[in-house]
């Protein structure tokens, strides 16, 4: 890493046109600890570093500084965003260092969530390398007194086509970053990337099998406390009393505190014990005795109570997401007519590592945070919103995520950290039990599908309804009022642009259902709900129509216009080949087929099962994503791989559920997940190429996979999964 | 308090500690590897997993009182980025991590697994590395590494390289 801080170069720029005589501000190489700034114009040797972009910091020593403004929690932007502004830079990757975002405003939007880094990054971050790359041909011309047109960029050189003479960034910098930045760039297409779409070994490996990557639970800062933090066991219970007198004698406990929980829809009470150690603020937990009162919480916070209500309100009206022809007089006219309810669970993320802060609130009226947050500059308005001190106050450190999947998108363990750090007026690093992760939430909502539809006597679909039915994230976490409308969040994956079926009538929307459960993201939220239900039953409908499920979506694909259609088709054509989909099945095997498009990508997933015992065993499983232009292939197909285990645990393994206001769910013993000895023998991959706009890659693989498992099982045995999640060894 | 002795990584350490403190966080945060990853704290998901002469443990669940007197190998004792382990080389030519954080406890396992059995099968493989946990879905990956890191083995030793 490079450890010159730049500095911003509008206030480079200010001082020198201020003083008019070519003042240099920099940090100096040589200057041991705090490297100061200072003017450095008269020193020769001093490394000066240039800020040309908020993304690209070169100094005149020649290193290349560019920086990720998505946290990196394992699906890869340490990677991609340095690749997407290094193809228009004209740099290799192995000639830069990669520098994390910290949240300030000049860097946009930094929150690594909804698949969201290429896709929004695809066009700005590329011209933020072709811009300096213009800028450095300009400076090497003047230099050079050649016409523009002759000076060429090639791996962080500016070359002269007729004479060979060629000079390095760094030798140009100080001169390229006083010339305007240029507009109206052009950008390279497809054919012409170096980089972009091109297999490269990501950055952030080797570190990483080295144990020498620095994630949030390995941050140490001199003079720091170690906090745990007892929660009400019933989430939003209150503290009827505290006898810390056992916690009190455990070596090292240095304080017991009343914190609190800041969650964004309650602040819930918590204790906090402040110790010398880890192991002894843990022990001093252990020992506290608190005695909670429940507030009601126990009564209202029971998932079979949740569901009672979401299967209750499945007769009613829903605000719709596409409504189509008159759904009610063609399924009331149709001879053939199903109908089903389909439930998922709630789930909680279980990333690797628990959420963990390190956060210090100082004497001056700053504060200062290292924690694996998975939007920094959220990270900052959080923290001086909480503290009510300026967003300048609050500088937010943001090391490697261990795992994230939206969980660490909600800053409570954060601000509990700060709410510690404030009253013990130290540096404190707050780490969460797998207890605490798995017990408090919050959860990917559970909701159910309420699913209608009917068959003509050709086998025609002729009618479907969806009703997506449950707590809104928009609501509960946002505090949107919804009133009458439908949560447009929510209804990703089954809206009208995204899911393209030609059908003839249609009443699909969506109905909000309140619970106290604290709820967020998840990988791929709601459309890992609402895929389980529609391609389930789209299936249920082929089967009634007797069709083949996948050339039944096919026909009603092709009826519809539009690109998004087109390329639902493709996706399926591609999935039926690679697949050898048309094979006949050995005696007690299956297949299963579904797609969906969420985060601006189409995914679809062919299970193919076998019975074995009581259950099924999965044989093989075969993925066709089209996420338009991609950066890493390879990296693509790591994240469909993880989309696959990571929804296939959600299909299988154990959901969250509540009794009387308590998660029955406690750790991995009780929360499974999915581990090596089960995973599929056989995932084959194809990504389809074009040159689409890029969609997201870090969940669009996620939606169809319960489905495809769940038809593959009705193919296989005739027994219809309509609940998640179920047992593979009993079906 | 007690005054316990250890060697990780073939260096001698004297810590003053509670004799109850798991070996996780006397090697984490006494002794200041940070390598070694809390992942449960109750033996589930492997993440904290050492080597304590030559095997695999749990450090989570590991009093170091239990390991006084004995040699733990941590992943900063398998292989640095200039010396790489076989497994470590196998497991960047796969491109097996995505977030990492579990990945210190699997490479432990694998590498354990490789000097019991030199050319693991599939089966093998199971029953080594069923007790580690990633849920950023890296399995697949982690099964080819290993078989990866196996032949590298193999051919260091026929060509003495």
């Amino acid at each position: 890493m490079n450890s010159t801080p730049p500095i911003d170069r509008r206030s480079f720029l200010k001082a020198a046109g201020l003083t008019g005589t070519g003042l240099f501000l920099g940090f100096s190489a040589s200057a041991n600890g705090t490297p100061a700034l200072t003017n450095l114009s008269h020193d020769p040797k001093a490394v000066l570093s240039f800020e040309l972009h908020p993304f690209i910091v070169i100094d005149n020593a020649g290193t290349i500084t560019l920086i990720n403004h998505r946290p990196d929690m394992g699906q890869g932007s340490w990677q991609a965003v340095p690749t997407l502004i290094a193809e228009e830079l004209e740099v290799g990757l192995d000639q830069i260092q990669i520098k994390q975002s910290d949240g300030l405003r000049k860097y946009g939007d930094q929150l690594s969530g909804g698949s969201s880094t290429v896709r929004t990054g695809w066009k700005r971050l590329r011209e933020a390398g072709a811009a300096a790359r213009e800028m450095f041909r300009q400076a090497a011309a003047t230099r050079w007194n050649v016409p523009l047109a002759e000076c060429y960029a090639e791996k962080g050189t500016i070359k002269h086509k007729p004479s060979g003479k060629a000079l390095a960034y760094g030798e140009l910098v100080d001169e390229a970053a006083k010339l305007p930045v240029p507009k109206d760039l052009k950008l390279k297409a497809k054919k012409e990337f170096k980089l972009i779409g091109k297999r490269a070994p990501r950055p952030d490996i080797p570190q990483k099998v080295t144990g020498q990557a620095v994630f949030g639970m390995d941050i140490e800062v001199p003079g720091m406390l170690y906090a745990s933090m007892e929660r009400p066991p019933v989430i939003h219970g209150k503290i009827v009393s505290i006898d810390d007198s056992q916690a009190k004698k455990i070596p090292g406990v240095k304080a017991v505190i009343k914190a609190e929980r800041p969650m964004p829809h309650r602040t819930s009470e918590a204790v906090a014990v402040v110790a010398t150690s880890y192991w002894a603020a843990l022990q001093g937990r252990r020992a506290l005795k608190i005695q909670w009162d429940n507030a009601g919480y126990d009564q209202t916070m029971t998932t079979a109570r949740y569901y009672n209500e979401l299967r209750g309100k499945a007769s009613q009206p829903v605000a719709p997401y596409n409504t189509i022809g008159d759904f009610k007089a063609a399924y009331e006219a149709a001879p053939k007519k199903l109908e089903g309810f389909y439930e998922t669970p709630f789930m909680a993320h279980a990333p690797m590592e628990p959420e963990v802060a390190v956060a210090h609130v100082k004497d001056d009226g700053t504060c200062e945070i290292w924690a694996p947050v998975q939007g920094p500059d959220a990270a900052i308005q959080q923290v001086a919103g909480y503290l009510k001190i300026p967003n300048e106050n609050v500088k937010v450190n943001v090391p490697f995520l261990g795992g994230a999947f939206g969980r660490k998108a909600y800053l409570d363990f954060v601000l509990e950290a700060v709410s510690v750090s404030r009253q013990v007026k130290a540096p404190v690093k707050l780490v969460w039990t797998r207890e605490d992760d798995i017990t408090q939430g919050p959860y990917r909502p559970g909701m159910l599908s309420a699913m209608r539809g009917a068959v003509d006597a050709q086998g025609d679909l002729v009618a479907f309804e969806h009703k997506l039915i449950g707590e809104s994230i928009q609501r509960q976490v946002f505090k949107s009022p919804l009133g009458e409308k439908a949560d447009d969040w929510a209804g990703e994956s089954i809206n009208q642009e995204e899911s393209p079926y030609a059908f003839p009538n249609a009443n699909i929307g969506w109905r909000t259902v309140e619970t106290d459960i604290p709820i967020v993201w998840w990988r791929s939220v709601y459309p890992s709900n609402s895929s389980f239900g529609h391609e389930s039953f789209i299936d249920e409908l082929a089967h009634a129509a007797g069709k083949d499920p996948l050339a039944f979506r096919l026909a009603l694909l092709e009826k519809k216009e539009g690109d998004v259609a087109k390329r639902f088709v493709h996706v399926l054509k591609t999935l039926r080949e690679k697949a050898r989909w048309d094979q006949p099945l050995a005696a007690g095997a299956g297949k299963g087929v579904a797609v969906a498009r969420s985060f601006g990508s189409i995914c679809a997933h062919a299970f193919f099962v076998s019975k074995k015992g009581n259950g099924v065993a999965i044989d093989r499983v075969v993925s066709v994503l089209d996420c338009g232009m991609y950066v890493n292939p390879d990296n693509v197909r790591a994240q469909t791989e993880g989309n696959i285990v990571y929804g296939l645990t959600a299909a299988i393994k154990n959901g969250i559920t509540f009794t009387n206001g308590r998660a029955d769910q406690t750790n991995f013993h009780n929360f499974p997940v999915l581990r090596l000895d089960e995973m599929p023998p056989i995932i084959d991959i194809h990504i389809i190429e074009n040159e689409e706009a890029p969609g997201g890659v870090g969940e669009p693989g996620l939606p169809p996979v319960a489905p495809a498992l769940c038809n593959a099982i009705f193919s296989a045995t005739g027994k219809r999964i309509r609940k998640l999640p179920f047992d593979l060894n009993a079906v | 308090m007690a005054s316990i002795s250890l060697t990780v990584n073939g260096k001698k350490h004297t810590l003053d500690t509670d004799p109850q403190m798991p070996l996780l966080w006397a090697v984490r945060d006494v002794i200041g590897l940070k390598g070694t990853k809390f992942g449960c704290g109750m033996a589930q998901c492997g993440a904290c997993t050492v080597h304590l002469d030559g095997r695999p443990i749990r450090s989570c669940v590991t009093p170091v009182s239990a390991v006084a007197n004995k040699k733990i190998t941590t992943i900063e004792g398998i292989g640095t980025e200039a010396n790489l382990h076989p497994v470590q080389k196998a497991w960047i030519d796969e491109q097996v991590p995505q977030c990492g954080y579990c990945q210190s406890g699997q490479i432990m396992a694998a590498v354990a697994l490789l000097k019991d059995k030199p050319n693991p099968t599939d089966a093998d493989i199971d029953t080594a590395m069923r007790g580690h946990i990633c849920r950023c879905g890296t399995y697949s990956r982690i099964r080819k590494a290993i078989h990866t890191a196996a032949t590298m083995t193999k051919e260091t030793a026929s060509t003495g390289k």
